[in-house]
């Protein structure tokens, strides 16, 4: 079975380890704060200015001055700090961010990046995303395997603009966890009850599979 | 010296037609509310704005697009705005799309007297047509200019009449990166106090760096995506 966004976050969530700082992108990635496990001392960086984010506030307790990166009402945790945008991109460009998930429309073999711009269709800009992918040390994307025409998502070179080149190390899917290796997806695990047959018949760029894939675990 | 002006049209009235100027917040969060309003009434035209956003349809710089008085926007993200889109899509409009990190540091070096910095962000993507780039340490860079802004607009939440600024939670983003970089920087602020009320360990923006400050009236402080949560974390 495919899994759902929220599996995908969850799957992602296994990547992180103690002491990490993170940045979580709109969509998908948003989610992976929901399974941090209890365990980790994990903090959230928002790209506006904040580290140390917290859930969203309780009803009536939303403050206008207090928000993420995706403009969405917050709160903050004991321990956070406030800063303007040039050292929230210092830290990030510094290599002080340990991870950066991230949403994408088009993952290469190589590991570039289209995510920002549909020449002619959409044309919203590229807020943070350009900055986070030249200087992130990890990226991991999490993004549903095909888009909604059902092409593959992962391709040998992107066609869309770029946001980022020979940038993105994993990739976690509702299909697959892959890793971006000499140029090729390299098969890491499969979603339960998947199979490389489908995965294989999913991915158009170059795809290595060794055998005895394992399923995800959660 | 007196800094202190008495409200945003008095704070606004010599920005001529044509200028550029900087815009502080974040989305709707920590916008000069009361200088684009008085910007709105007075109908200065022709105007390039660096802003990392272009408000919403009926509230922040979208006030200003909707009476066409934008020239050109230098933002990082401009979605949630259809007036912006169509005027964009008409040619009406000239956008030129900057990534977020990239934006703050050319606010930043302006404000330091630097005219240019070196970063990765935009490497290998069209956002390098035409720019120079620089190899440092086997990784590539690209040459992007400081911003040469005539007037810098901010909100603070508190500032003293000698133009000392301390932000408040998020509100803070570009604002104290703008307020450094403007030829002429003005601020309005939540609360007005006396010189000498605010800590000088708590200021953010010092003083040398705003020209006109004015105490700011009826905030209606805009949400742009209220999210909540019953009970459990996230």
């Amino acid at each position: 079975m495919a899994l759902d966004k929220y599996q995908i976050a969850q799957r992602i969530a296994q990547e992180l380890q103690d002491g990490f700082y993170v940045n979580l992108g709109i969509g998908i990635p948003t989610l992976v704060a929901n399974y941090i496990p209890a365990n980790l001392d994990v903090i959230l960086q928002s790209e506006n200015g904040l580290l140390g984010m917290g859930p969203f506030p309780l009803e009536g307790e939303e403050d206008a001055d207090l928000i993420n990166a995706g403009k969405q009402t917050i709160t903050t945790l004991p321990g956070s700090a406030f800063f303007d945008s040039a050292m929230s991109f210092g830290m990030i460009r510094s290599g002080k961010v340990d991870l950066t998930v991230l949403g994408a429309m088009e993952v290469s073999e190589n590991g570039d990046i289209a995510n920002w711009k549909i020449p002619g269709k959409m044309v919203k800009g590229m807020g943070g995303a350009m900055d986070l992918v030249a200087s992130a040390k990890n990226i991991i994307v999490a993004m549903m395997h095909t888009n909604p025409k059902g092409e593959s998502k992962l391709l040998s070179s992107c066609t869309l603009p770029l946001t980022g080149k020979r940038c993105v190390k994993k990739i976690v899917t509702e299909l697959a966890v892959l890793e971006i290796v000499n140029g090729a997806f390299k098969l890491l695990e499969r979603a339960p009850g998947v199979s490389v047959d489908e995965i294989r018949e999913k991915t158009a760029g170059k795809l290595i599979v060794e055998t005895g894939i394992p399923e995800m675990q959660f | 010296m007196n800094k202190v002006f008495t409200n945003a049209a008095h704070a606004v009235e010599d920005i001529a037609d044509g200028s550029t100027i900087m815009l502080g917040g974040f989305g709707l969060c920590g916008i000069p509310e009361n200088c684009i309003a008085a910007l709105v009434k007075q109908g200065t035209k022709e105007l390039t704005c660096i802003s990392n956003n272009a408000g919403v349809d009926d509230f922040g710089i979208g006030l200003m697009l909707q009476q066409k008085q934008v020239k050109k926007m230098i933002s990082s993200y401009v979605g949630e705005n259809a007036e912006f889109e169509r005027q964009l899509l008409s040619g009406e409009l000239d956008v030129e799309l900057v990534p977020q990190g990239t934006l703050a540091t050319r606010c930043m070096a302006a404000g330091y007297g630097m005219p240019a910095i070196f970063t990765p962000a935009g490497v290998g993507t069209e956002v390098a047509q035409g720019k120079e780039t620089r190899n440092f340490n086997g990784k590539e860079y690209l040459l992007e200019m400081a911003f040469d802004a005539d007037y810098a607009i901010v909100k603070a939440w508190k500032g003293d009449a000698l133009g000392n600024l301390v932000y408040k939670d998020t509100a803070r983003n570009f604002n104290p990166l703008m307020a450094m970089a403007g030829k002429i920087t003005i601020a309005e602020v939540e609360e007005l106090v006396p010189a000498g009320t605010l800590d000088p360990n708590q200021v953010h923006t010092p003083g040398i760096y705003v020209h006109r400050i004015f105490q700011g009236q009826d905030y209606e402080k805009r949400i742009e995506q209220r999210t909540v949560r019953k009970q459990l974390p996230f």
